[in-house]
């Protein structure tokens, strides 16, 4: 057997990570996808061989499972070079502001979860002492905002648990990627209003991370111009911030 | 609801706008007055449903495909870039690409797209094997030139109005490099331009850009643009086989306003592009498909240059016998006019695939219009001329003839209808443009 490069992408049938999956596969990588519903990735294996002729696994994953993370790691087949996250859940910030299940559900699946099963391949790539790994985070997390502070503070406690384990892993050959999209026009985002020139579409988000792995970047906002915005988002004091309506 | 047009950006209208994930969704997507819409390069109402749109680009999988065939199955969605950009570093290319490449499976399926290669290879239709069609009336069927022959005949060229394409197999060419051999002829009026393509019948592929602005004795002048696929050999040393499709870096960011495309800054325009490839004219050369197949798509929104009010392409068909003579009637009328594009096209059409398929074997005129002033008794008459001539306008262009210029050019319309009666009892399919020509009122 020929040892090709090979990623696993968790959340695989999100449209982020098909863009993610195919933009790997067309660079010539063997590609896993990780989902909870196995038969509805089949159609997106099957799109990925006849495209670029590469081999395309699939495994069943839920992000909630945390118990069953360290056998879902033990049953791959090879530990693959890469490993991104995509997994996430959006939520509504008005039914998570009393409802605590689903305050809960949007809490472990955009931080509990993501960050144990990166931590568990942390641990396995660190004793290979090779291999990438790559959490889609948010711009939502670098400041708390009035209209998502459950989504964006799990996804700030994940952007800090990729920083802390970045500049852990970087001294032991394991490179972190932390990827904070913007407004991507997706199914999370149908319907919502998003800001023209400040939206990209999803293959945009998957050729950046592609590029982010093979470059070794730590952080990618994906359009340069949300750097700029968080910056001047981050930096207003609380006072001016807590009169903003957004 | 949403406002939506076309390419055009005219008409703009209201229709509620779906955007399925799942074929049973799209199945429960369908009501009273719904049309499937591709990528929206149809120009005018071919692709806003008379009340409800359904939008198919998310459906861009590949089912399967076969490297020793170039057979290829794949969902309604899935773009022309996208295809030329997978596969054409595998060595396959679609056999027929319209003048854009961002148009989906499903839009080129329907409005039985041509290439410039439609004189001697047909067109996008003759290619595909077999469709998996929504109908109206709730059936999910495969269809091909076997099997419901009849459903198959009349969604290829059926402009979306037998249901929603869900999938399609069809063929690949395949080819040696993404590069093409290009010969430039000029010719100094449209004598000279006819006999050429006349001349170029053997090319794979050819095309006329005619210079609309030129009078008198320049009437008619144009370049002609003959291709041929490369093979390895022809290529510079270290070429890639298989060129790089840029994205657009150019793009038009608003709409400019009328004052942009006037009589001198397009006459200006018109005498530049004609002279530089007069230049050019007499030997081949090599260039990437991009340019040769897609020369509009090096500028992304170039719709917007019409401004606002948006603008109408006429297309016409006009048979072999009449040709000269209509189409010098009408390029001396736009001439004289002297608000039409910048450049038109002149091609050599050959025989259509579907019941209802644009195509026949004869001369097709394109010619793009600002919305303005009398504009639309201006078409009116040229539209008389094409009837009277036994042409027809292509649907996929369309936003404004009448009924008696449609009825007049499509006389298969009547089995048409009867075989989308039959796939639609309820008559849930149906567009803008269905509502304004065919459907009983
Ligand atoms: C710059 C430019 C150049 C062009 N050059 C050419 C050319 O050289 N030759 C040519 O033939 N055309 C040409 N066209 C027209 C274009 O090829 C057609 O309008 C094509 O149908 C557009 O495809 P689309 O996916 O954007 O479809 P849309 O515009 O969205 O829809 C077009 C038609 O297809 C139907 N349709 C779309 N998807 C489906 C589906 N899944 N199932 C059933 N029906 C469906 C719609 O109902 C509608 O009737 C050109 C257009 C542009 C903008």
């Amino acid at each position: 057997m020929t040892s090709r490069k090979s990623v696993l992408v968790l959340g695989g049938s999100s449209d982020i990570g098909r863009a993610a999956a195919r933009a790997f596969a067309k660079a010539g990588y063997d590609v896993a996808l990780a989902g909870r519903d196995v038969a509805a990735l089949e159609p997106d294996a099957a799109d990925l061989r006849a495209r670029y002729n590469v081999e395309v696994g699939l495994h069943k994953f839920d992000v909630l499972d945390t118990a069953a993370f360290e056998s879902f790691v033990g049953a791959l087949p090879a530990l693959p070079e890469i490993v991104i996250s995509i997994v996430g859940l959006l939520g509504v910030q008005q039914d998570a502001e009393s409802d605590l299940v689903h305050a809960t559900a949007i809490m472990r699946s955009n931080y509990e979860g993501p960050a144990l099963i990166l931590g568990l391949f942390a641990e396995k790539f660190l004793a290979r002492g090779s291999g990438t790994i790559v959490g889609v985070s948010s711009v939502a997390g670098d400041r708390g905002r009035a209209s998502n502070y459950v989504y964006g503070s799990a996804k700030a406690g994940f952007s800090a648990f990729l920083s802390g384990l970045r500049a852990r892993a970087s001294r032991g050959g394991v490179h972190v990627v932390t990827v904070k999209p913007g407004f991507v026009r997706t199914r999370m985002t149908e319907g919502m209003k998003l800001i023209g020139p400040l939206t990209v579409e999803a293959p945009v988000v998957g050729d950046a991370i592609l590029r982010a792995v093979e470059n070794k970047t730590d952080v990618i906002y994906v359009s340069g111009k949300w750097r700029l915005v968080m910056l001047i988002i981050k930096t207003l004091p609380e006072a001016v911030f807590k009169k903003l309506k957004f | 609801m949403t406002l939506v047009s076309g390419w055009g950006r005219f008409p703009v209208v209201d229709s509620d706008v779906l955007r399925p994930r799942s074929f049973a969704a799209v199945g429960e997507a369908v009501s009273a007055g719904t049309i499937a819409r591709g990528n929206g390069r149809a120009y005018g109402d071919a692709a806003i449903g008379a009340a409800r749109t359904v939008t198919m680009t998310g459906f861009d999988r590949v089912r399967s495909f076969d490297p020793a065939t170039g057979r290829i199955r794949l969902e309604a969605g899935v773009l022309l870039s996208d295809l030329i950009d997978t596969f054409g570093p595998r060595g396959f290319l679609p056999f027929v690409v319209p003048g854009t490449r961002f148009v989906s499976i499903g839009g080129a399926i329907a409005a039985d797209v041509h290439g410039k290669n439609h004189h001697c290879e047909g067109g996008f239709g003759r290619y595909v094997d077999s469709l998996l069609l929504r109908t109206g009336q709730g059936e999910v069927i495969e269809a091909s030139r076997d099997e419901n022959s009849d459903a198959f005949f009349a969604t290829v060229g059926g402009m979306g109005l037998t249901g929603i394409i869900l999938e399609a197999t069809m063929r690949l060419r395949r080819v040696e490099t993404g590069w093409i051999r290009e010969r430039v002829i000029s010719a100094s009026d449209l004598d000279a331009a006819m006999r050429a393509l006349e001349a170029g019948d053997a090319a794979t592929y050819s095309v006329a850009w005619i210079d609309c602005v030129a009078r008198g004795r320049d009437l008619g002048r144009s370049l002609i643009y003959l291709g041929e696929h490369a093979d390895r050999g022809e290529l510079a040393e270290g070429a890639d086989a298989f060129p790089v499709g840029k994205d657009s870096r150019l793009s038009v960011p608003v709409d400019l306003p009328s004052i942009a495309l006037n009589r001198i800054s397009v006459r200006a325009f018109n005498e530049l592009y004609y002279r530089m490839g007069a230049r050019r004219a007499g030997g081949s050369h090599v260039v990437s498909l991009y340019p040769y197949f897609f020369p509009l798509d090096s500028v992304g929104d170039w719709n917007r240059i019409y401004g606002k009010r948006g603008f109408l392409q006429h297309q016409c068909v006009i048979p072999q016998a009449g040709a000269r003579a209509v189409l010098g009637e009408i390029l001396d009328r736009v001439a004289r006019r002297g608000d039409a594009s910048f450049l038109a096209v002149l091609k050599k059409l050959g025989q259509g695939n579907g019941i209802l398929s644009f195509p026949l074997p004869g001369y097709t005129l394109a010619l793009d219009f600002p919305v303005k002033g009398d504009i639309l008794n201006f078409l009116d008459e040229i539209d008389r001329l094409v009837v009277a001539a036994g042409g027809r306008l292509y649907l996929a262009k369309d936003a404004r003839q009448s009924r008696a210029t449609f009825e007049a050019g499509y006389p298969a319309l009547q089995r048409f209808n009867a075989i989308r009666k039959s796939l639609d009892p309820a008559g849930n399919i149906r567009s803008k443009l269905s509502q304004r020509l065919f459907d009983e009122v």
